[in-house]
């Protein structure tokens, strides 16, 4: 990676970032976090900060497919790497199916956990298109609501199973 | 009695919805300014100390910083939300009351020069002792937070009404308990925040707020500003359930600092600061004695509270009467004694949490109801049945009821969750209970004194009528508002929801309305909302007769299309009758306020707890115990509500869900702890231990209906918000009874409190 030293010593990274299908060339220092890279640098907000502690959930993105605290992850150890945040979900103005399924179902209140919901449903839901309504509540367990009791945000995944197509 | 509607009762999606799964939906911290600093405020890291002397030099010169404000910078009107006790200052002048109480704030170009420079302020303190407990608080020569408040007396209520020592002497039975509560937190999930632009004198505040008019109104007061030269905005917002009710302090420091550098200033609260600034529930102490006769009637309830209220007024003085004043609401009884100490402590100030006072009071009393039930022998569901309250009765402390399924609900809940057979026949270690609540829909009256209306509204019909916004100051903050405000609107202008839009809570582009606490909007804002689509309606309708020649009486507008009720071959759609209504007579506007009657009896603190219309609701759970471990498996709860007239379906589910949640939580795992020094130890999601995805019980729920609808709100609606939190925690307690025949004390019910009781029912069962 290379860097540069600004006057003071404090070093500078340039990393590339794969945000969503794009690519982005930023300069940053060792510290500064993914999520703020996405949110101040790429104006992408949909991902929000609700702890910074890596407890809500709120900033999930998908790093290489996986779901990860964007507030735990060092923007330099993404460098390189594909992110999907909640902005590249929906394809042309088609919403996802889990976007829609939480529209439909009643499962977004304040909406506030709602982007880091939707993304660690999207790596259930990837990795295992059929889950159990246990499986569904552990993969969203890391994902902190205070509005909905979680009940209609499990209905909404649950709808979204591939045993499910067709079934309406 | 069912009237026919189209648009409300439905569950139409949220009108916000898909902006939400987008995450193109802006909340406060979401925003960019041009040339915006970052602000924070630095707070104290002692409970109780004088300040000596703030240096704030060094900090001034870090570069990139642009402002630091102390006391001396800012007006030194006090402030609270509640105008019986303004006892907070923007910034501490003498001294600080709490780990966490404001000292300076600072603003500069990006949050990490802000950090350095908050660290550089220095500030010399000397330590003073401090009080935790509220009952060490109350003793003589505890040390005292406000000079104005001998004792740390923060309120003092006393209330009688009818007779209760009579009462109990004349009852078959009289019996004393006591319980004790504990301080939650809100925890919404978005962190406080707020934008402050000064501009040409004028002041702009984005702000996470449940009440832009409450903030506006004070934060013209602190600084001397018309009203008209303060806006606040209410960008999307992220949960508040009371505790982004009143100011946080982010409002008036970031104002300063704007005026100050003349640049805008963003401000924010991060996790531990929002635990540290609080505002959650009351911690109560709670000693309740019944008399009842031998039919298990109640006839006298004395309620004998002491409350933590930390160390500023917050929302408490009216936490305090609504502690007391809520608890009549579900059963009949005429004489009712209720006394409270609210007492200060060094600790974050408590404020209004979702439930406003009451789950604490209603947990104890249920508990209480439950052992009064076993010493007579009485099934506790009956004898909850044998006192619910009816519909059209008063309470002993004068608020009039007009709608109450109370007995329909217990009723229902007894159904649905097979009480009967269930109380015989469950297995060692399962176990049932039973605990109801009820709540305002709206407070009968404002926070502080005015003549204002609770809520107005204003409808503009598009030029070419193919769509229609509603202009309301109601807040959004989650729960739905806006949706079904625009349902509402468009049954009453016979238009559709889909063609609806709104702009909602900016006290500048919306009329006024007092925002999202007290489950006041549906009731309130709705009835302001109603009057004004019925004010397009009429217009509308005019204007089709004079274009249709006919008489309007005889035509009626529904999802856009108007007809004659005797010519079906005479229809005309809404949106052509809007546009000419437009070019011959100009916009097409609609016009509603809203403010209730006069309610409530002339006792000290009779205000609080009036209501146009309460919500009622019962529940039972089933828990399993484990005997060994303590652990709580709530296996499945019944919830059934009776909150009137229902707009949106599933958004009522939704709320309830909320609620139980809340309840869930503060039943069993969440509790603000401080260490011997009155610092947070938990002030974290993870720690607080925020409950998730795979705590939340299996829930049914279930509305009843009376054959009256509520007269007091639009089309009959009532809340259900916030009366949903309510009974939870003492059904619980009830049910682990049930099951382990062990009582919990104070809550949360938790594992370890679950399995000491057992520990100590087996050392009796075999010193016995």
């Amino acid at each position: 990676m290379q860097a540069v030293q600004d006057k003071e010593g404090i070093k500078r990274y340039l990393i590339t970032l794969h945000v969503n299908g794009d690519s982005y060339t930023r300069v940053v220092k060792a510290n500064t976090l993914l999520v703020n890279v996405l949110r101040d640098d790429l104006d992408l907000t949909g991902t929000k900060k609700g702890c910074e502690l890596g407890d809500c959930g709120s900033c999930t993105v998908l790093l290489e497919g996986k779901p990860v605290n964007s507030c735990m992850v060092l923007a330099v150890e993404a460098d390189g790497r594909e992110i999907l945040t909640i902005e590249g979900l929906a394809q042309n103005e088609k919403l996802d199916q889990i976007q829609e399924a939480f529209v439909d179902n009643a499962a977004v209140q304040c909406g506030y956990c709602s982007s880091g919901m939707i993304m660690s449903a999207k790596a259930l839901l990837t990795s295992n298109p059929d889950p159990t309504e246990q499986e569904v509540r552990e993969a969203i367990a890391g994902n902190l609501c205070r509005c909905t009791g979680y009940v209609n945000i499990v209905k909404a995944i649950l709808s979204c199973r591939k045993s499910e197509e067709g079934s309406e | 009695m069912k009237e026919q509607h189209s648009v409300i009762g439905k569950s139409v999606p949220k009108i916000d919805g898909r902006v939400k799964v987008t995450g193109q939906a802006k909340y406060t911290g979401d925003l960019k300014l041009s040339n915006m600093l970052v602000g924070k405020i630095l707070t104290s890291p002692h409970a109780h100390a004088k300040i000596l002397n703030i240096d704030t030099s060094q900090a001034e010169q870090l570069p990139g910083v642009k402002a630091v404000i102390t006391h001396k910078d800012v007006p030194d009107l006090k402030y609270g939300i509640s105008p019986a006790r303004w006892d907070e200052n923007i910034f501490c002048i003498d001294k600080v009351l709490f780990v966490g109480d404001k000292v300076a704030a600072v603003a500069a170009i990006d949050e990490e020069i802000v950090y350095k420079a908050l660290a550089l302020i220095k500030v010399d303190y000397e330590e003073l002792p401090a009080v935790f407990d509220p009952l060490e608080a109350l003793e003589e020569g505890a040390p005292l937070l406000h000079e104005s408040f001998a004792g740390n007396v923060n309120t003092e209520i006393h209330q009688n009404f009818g007779d209760v020592e009579k009462a109990f002497s004349e009852a078959y039975h009289v019996r004393t308990d006591q319980f004790v509560g504990q301080r939650t937190y809100q925890c919404p999930i978005e962190p406080h925040s707020a934008i402050s632009v000064w501009e040409g004198g004028k002041l702009t505040v984005y702000s996470s707020t449940q009440s832009p008019h409450y903030f506006q109104y004070y934060i013209a007061r602190q600084f001397g500003l018309k009203m008209g030269d303060v806006r606040v905005i209410k960008p999307y917002m992220g949960g508040g359930f009371g505790g982004k009710l009143e100011p946080t302090g982010l409002e008036f420091a970031g104002a300063a600092l704007a005026m100050k550098t003349g640049r805008p200033v963003k401000m924010f609260y991060d996790r531990h600061e929002m635990f540290a600034h609080n505002r959650g529930r009351h911690k109560q102490i709670m000693k309740i004695t019944t008399g009842v006769d031998k039919n298990g009637k109640i006839i006298g309830v004395h309620a004998d509270f002491i409350m933590d209220g930390g160390a500023y007024t917050s929302l408490g003085v009216a936490t305090a009467y609504y502690a007391g004043a809520m608890l009549p609401l579900t059963y009949e009884y005429e004489n009712y004694k209720f006394d409270m100490i609210r007492a200060y402590t060094n600790l974050p100030a408590c404020g209004a949490q979702r439930g406003h006072g009451h789950p604490q009071p209603r947990y104890a009393f249920e508990c209480h109801l439950d052992m009064v039930a076993e010493d007579l022998g009485m099934d506790p569901l009956e004898l909850r049945m044998r006192n619910a309250r009816q519909p059209n009765t008063i309470t002993p402390n004068d608020f009039k009821i007009n709608s109450c399924e109370m007995e329909a609900c217990l009723e229902k809940a007894k159904e649905l969750s097979g009480w009967q057979e269930k109380k015989e026949s469950l297995p060692s270690g399962k176990g049932i209970g039973v605990a109801v609540g009820s709540f305002v829909s709206g407070a009968g009256y404002p926070i502080y004194r005015t003549n204002l209306p609770q809520a107005s509204a204003v409808i503009k019909v598009n030029e070419d009528g193919t769509s229609a916004t509603l202009y309301t100051g109601a807040v959004d903050i989650g729960q739905g508002s806006d949706t079904v405000l625009c349902q509402m609107a468009a049954e009453a202008m016979g238009f559709t929801y889909e063609q609806m839009k709104i702009v909602a809570a900016d006290t500048e582009t919306t009329p006024h309305d007092f925002g999202a606490y007290a489950s006041r909007q549906t009731l309130m804002s709705g009835a302001a909302v109603k009057q004004a689509g019925e004010e397009v309606y009429q217009q509308l309708l005019e204007m089709a007769s004079m274009m249709l020649k006919t008489d309007f009486r005889d035509l009626v507008c529904c999802l856009g299309m108007i007809s004659s009720k005797t010519n079906p071959e005479v229809t005309i759609t809404f949106a052509e009758v809007a546009r000419e209504f437009f070019v011959r007579k100009g916009p097409l506007v609609g016009k509603g306020s809203y403010t209730p009657p006069k309610l409530g009896g002339t006792f000290k603190g009779a205000p609080v707890g009036t209501s146009p219309a309460y919500s009622f609701c019962a529940q039972v759970s089933q828990v399993d115990i484990d005997e060994e471990t303590g652990e709580i498996n709530v296996e499945e709860v019944w919830d059934v509500h009776d909150c009137g007239t229902v707009i949106n379906p599933s958004l009522v589910q939704a709320q309830v869900h909320g609620a139980l949640f809340m309840g869930v939580g503060e039943a069993v795992w969440e509790e603000v702890l401080f260490d011997d020094k009155g610092k947070i130890v938990n002030a974290n999601l993870g720690e607080y231990r925020l409950p998730t995805a795979l705590d939340m019980p299996k829930v049914t729920t279930d509305l009843v209906f009376g054959d009256e609808l509520e007269p007091a709100g639009p089309w009959g609606v009532k809340e259900v918000g916030e009366g949903a939190t309510i009974p939870t925690m003492g059904c619980y307690s009830n049910a682990i009874y049930d099951a382990m025949g062990v009582r919990v004390y104070s809550l949360p019910l938790s594992y370890e409190k679950v399995w000491r009781a057992l520990k100590e029912k087996r050392e009796q069962e075999q010193q016995g």
